[in-house]
């Protein structure tokens, strides 16, 4: 019998090994049908009217000239006359018309009448938001008033990160198309075995009825989600009901702009935070008094200290600022990136003022973190260090050479929890020999489709290609939506489990040919076999004959929550940045950035390192650049494009280098997902290494120019070793 | 950010865009057929094609295509919706992000930025012209080989910008191909991939793989 049990390190075939992304070819040669991409007989075109507005009732809608434009064919309501809407671009109401030309210039002669409310978009601190806030309890733990006083030394700042959205390559959207009463619908989700009930819900409340059971949802590849498509959406269910009533598949995908305005957004979160330690470095104290906007919804509470979560006395309350935005949506690692920065720049601004270096402060408070995290940081911030050189290349704050150009050094600490979702996986073994999976699954381009193959053929003792995976079908056994980082945890457990079972079958019918029992057999390198004896072998097509004209097909699980034996949750990773700044300009430059992380077992090195990058990247993204633009006498976003909502370019990013925490004392924990956690240090590093660069601490992310410049103004010119320069920039030569 | 190449017809807006179209057919400057074709359409006092259909040819990946278009149809709509060619994709819809890119007469163009009934008369290569179906082209190899993919929905526009640049520059240093592609954004991060597959890329199309 095969054990369900992943293979010891060293009889793994596949599992470890950097296995080529399946699906790499069908989208390097722009084959991949995306949902944005499905072109159905008859398409129609869907567009939507959006709120301009922040705040304003609707006193009426008038439809009666876009319905009698060229080519409309179905108009939907969404939100009722009289109603308020409450952020610029919430949803009003749907058309579909024959081109997408027909349908923008009816969407235009929609009349609309509002009556302006007010409205308030600041992402303003406590003070200043009136009566837009709540305020969360306080949470208070030992005696934070005695832990500073027992504090030699004590720093206090303020730090935080604005909203910035997903900013999805593929728009959100769907296409969907009626075939009596069954729907089938394309949509670029994260979720598509979750979201027809939704869709059934909606339509139902729109005097639509339809079974779940007639509701299909195809997602074959989709274009990136990020937390951001988990819903039908109110768009997704208008969509289906312009289908029904044209009575032809309609495509409806957001347009840039609506989507950086409406289809996802992360809390901005600030903290004021006060952090005392001993002289010898040993942290006493926190205290913080965080606050944040969500948008209209009551997202983005953060606990605040992070990581260190154990610094004995600690004081932390946060306040929820309610502003006229597009809702929040889980942005990937809910909270964390904002945490990490607020945590990370106080701890690391009081190491400066100690003065200690980052890296030994860290390591000396690392009796702070949880105990089971201690030593996976402690190994990961030397194997760091090693890899930035840390010890070659640190110097205390403000980089003394001569010159405009300063570099400098910064590290951050993060943990997620991860785990596995639910998951059903059912394999199939044919008399021929062939093999398939079927999960209702989904590929985002973190490689699940490749990982799924990778478990089966390990199980199967088969080549990859030997396996046809098959996901992006909510008709097959359902699993978990991608988020949280429980896919792979999710899928590789039923997977395992599905093709374990199915083998255990097939050796049941080979044995007597082998003339053994079962238990004895093994399959490995395209054989059945007796174990220990490669002599005694039967070719896995010659094996599967066997099964005459009946195929195998058994279902694995991965249980809908409780521990599982074959996955694990809770990780932590380090990462370290080295920046060069233009102190002339306010640029900074990312030269390098060290991931060093833990994920328990990788299943493909290959593409979980891309997806380290991949973060990372994001990191340097939303350090550097993105921040939603909200205008506070309009109520309206300001940059809802890609020109001015500006992501990280190819020559933005600097060198890049991972290292996975792997073998004894990790492997045996079993696979652990990896979607969030590297993207939460990014921010939190490089602003250290600005600080530690400039001798300036910038207090917020995006660190722009004009920010670094503003932080500069503050830091005396001895400390940068730059009077030339600084007496230059006074006589107005910069 | 980094310095981004710029689109054919970046910084003009699509009214912009006709106005200038119309002002050079009325100074008598676009080449023969489409000038024909929108004369054609133009009534003889305003030489103005549209605002309706208007017939238009192109020839993409070697064929010949007629269709009819309204004028302000761009070429990447074109190609998407109405020739079902939709490895160039649409996201900015405005010349920021490159996943649209084609070549027009071998250079990269963003094909969002174009107008289809401009495109006329010129030799448009997008991803499906690459390599017939089922092969791979020394490019894409490089990026399935280099992972230089994750979602994959800005990877055309790579693959086709990387053909552009490296017709132009066949020999990229490993510092040029640290920045090569700076016209197009990727949102998962794929650029450690992308800059190891535009070197890759470059070997295997001297027949160095
Ligand atoms: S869609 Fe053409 S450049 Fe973005
Ligand atoms: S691979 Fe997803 S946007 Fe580039």
């Amino acid at each position: 019998m095969a054990s369900e049990k992943w293979p010891e390190a060293g009889k793994r075939s596949l599992i470890g090994k950097r296995v080529t992304r399946l699906d790499g070819a069908v989208k390097s040669t722009g084959r991949a049908k995306y949902t944005y991409d499905v072109n159905r007989k008859g398409m129609l075109h869907g567009k939507l009217v959006f709120s301009p507005h922040a705040h304003a009732k609707i006193v009426s809608i008038d439809t009666s000239a876009a319905e009698k434009m060229p080519g409309v064919k179905a108009v939907q309501l969404m939100i009722e006359p009289g109603k308020e809407v409450l952020w610029q671009g919430q949803e009003i109401l749907a058309l579909a018309a024959e081109t997408e030309e027909q349908a923008r210039d009816a969407a235009r002669a929609v009349k609309i009448r509002f009556e302006k409310l007010p409205h308030f978009v600041a992402d303003a601190p406590p003070e200043k938001a009136g009566q837009h806030q709540t305020a969360l309890a306080e949470q208070v733990t030992g005696n934070p008033d005695q832990g500073f006083k027992e504090a030699e030394v004590t720093s206090e700042g303020t730090y935080g990160c604005p909203v910035i959205t997903h900013c999805c390559l593929e728009a959100h959207g769907q296409v969907a198309e009626w075939e009596g009463d069954t729907l089938r619908v394309w949509a670029s989700t994260q979720n598509v075995s979750g979201i027809s009930g939704e869709l059934v819900d909606g339509l139902k409340a729109g005097g639509v009825e339809v079974p779940a059971s007639n509701v299909q949802i195809l997602t074959p590849v989709m274009g990136g989600g990020f937390g951001s498509k988990f819903g039908a959406d109110t768009w997704g269910v208008a969509c289906a009901q312009l289908a029904k009533k044209a009575g032809r598949p309609v495509k409806m995908m957001l347009e840039r702009d609506h989507e950086l305005m409406a289809a996802g957004a992360r809390p901005s979160i600030y903290a004021r935070v006060r952090v005392g330690a001993k002289k010898d470095g040993t942290l006493t104290a926190w205290s913080s008094e965080s606050w944040g906007t969500g948008g209209i919804g009551p997202a983005g509470n953060p606990n605040l200290p992070y990581v260190f979560t154990r610094i004995p006395n600690r004081r932390s309350r946060h306040t929820r600022v309610e502003t006229n935005t597009g809702p929040a949506r889980a942005w990937r690692a809910p909270n964390h990136p904002q945490m990490c920065l607020i945590t990370m720049s106080a701890l690391e601004d009081l190491a400066a003022q100690l003065p200690m270096d980052p890296l030994d402060f860290f390591l000396k408070n690392l009796p702070f973190v949880i105990p089971e995290r201690a030593e996976t940081y402690r190994q990961e911030l030397v194997k760091g260090a090693e890899l930035m050189e840390w010890k070659k290349k640190w110097h205390s704050r403000g980089d003394k050479t001569p010159g405009p150009i300063k570099r400098g050094l910064g590290l951050s600490i993060h943990t997620w929890g991860g785990g596995g979702h639910s998951s059903n996986c059912n394999c199939t073994i044919r008399p021929d020999g062939s093999v398939e999976v079927f999960l209702g699954s989904q590929d985002l381009g973190t490689g699940t489709r490749t990982v799924i193959a990778m478990v089966a053929a390990e199980t199967l003792g088969l080549p990859v290609s030997a396996v046809k995976v098959n996901i992006g079908d909510s008709k097959f056994p359902p699993s978990g939506a991608s988020g949280g980082s429980t896919t792979v945890g999710g899928v590789s457990a039923s997977t395992r489990r599905a093709t374990t079972r199915a083998l255990n079958e097939l050796l049941a019918k080979v044995a007597p040919a082998l003339g053994v029992t079962p238990d004895k057999l093994e399959a490995a390198c395209g054989t059945i076999r007796v174990a220990g004896d490669p002599t005694k072998a039967i070719a896995w097509h010659q094996a599967c004959a066997k099964l005459g004209t009946a195929a195998i097909t058994a279902s694995g699980q991965r249980a809908p929550r409780g521990p599982d034996e074959l996955i694990s949750s809770g990780v932590g990773g380090i990462q370290m940045a080295e920046v060069a700044v233009d102190v002339e300009t306010g640029v900074v430059k990312i030269e390098k950035l060290v991931a060093v992380q833990d994920c328990g077992l990788v299943i493909n090195p290959k593409t979980a390192e891309s997806q380290i990058y991949g973060a990372m990247i994001m990191g340097v993204g939303y350090a550097l650049y993105e921040e939603k633009l909200m205008d506070e006498t309009t109520g309206r976003c300001l940059n809802p494009d890609m020109e001015f909502y500006k992501l990280a370019g190819i020559g933005d990013v600097g060198n890049m280098v991972v290292h996975f925490m792997t073998g004894p004392g990790y492997d045996e924990r079993g696979v652990i997902g990896l979607g969030e956690p590297p993207v939460i240090s990014p921010g939190a590093a490089i602003s250290n290494a600005v600080a530690n660069a400039i001798g300036a601490r910038v207090p917020t992310i995006p660190l722009t120019p004009d920010k670094v410049l503003a932080a500069l103004e503050k830091v005396p010119r001895s400390a940068l070793n730059d009077s030339s320069l600084r007496s230059e920039q006074e006589g107005g030569a910069a | 950010m980094s310095k981004r190449k710029l689109p054919t017809q970046k910084g003009l807006s699509r009214r912009a865009f006709l106005k200038t179209t119309g002002a050079a057919v009325s100074a008598g400057v676009v080449s023969g057929a489409a000038a024909e074709l929108l004369n054609a359409q133009s009534t003889a006092k305003n030489k103005v094609a549209g605002p309706g259909e208007v017939p238009i040819t192109l020839r993409v990946n070697g064929e010949t295509h007629n269709l009819n278009v309204e004028p302000r149809v761009t070429l990447l709509d074109a190609l998407r919706d109405r020739l079902d060619l939709t490895g160039a994709k649409k996201v900015c819809d405005r010349g920021t992000c490159g996943t649209c890119t084609v070549l027009v007469d071998g250079k990269a163009a963003y094909a969002c930025s174009m107008l289809a009934i401009d495109a006329q008369g010129r030799e448009i290569l997008t991803i499906e012209g690459l390599a017939p179906e089922g092969e791979l082209h020394p490019i894409s190899a490089a990026f399935v080989e280099n992972d230089a993919q994750q979602c994959g929905f800005c990877t055309p526009g790579f693959v086709m910008a990387c053909k552009a640049y490296l017709d132009r520059n066949p020999n990229p240093t490993e510092a040029q191909a640290k920045k090569a592609l700076g016209g197009n954004l990727c949102r998962c991060g794929t650029y450690i991939g992308v800059r190891a597959a535009v070197l890759d890329a470059a070997a295997r199309m001297k027949g160095g793989r």
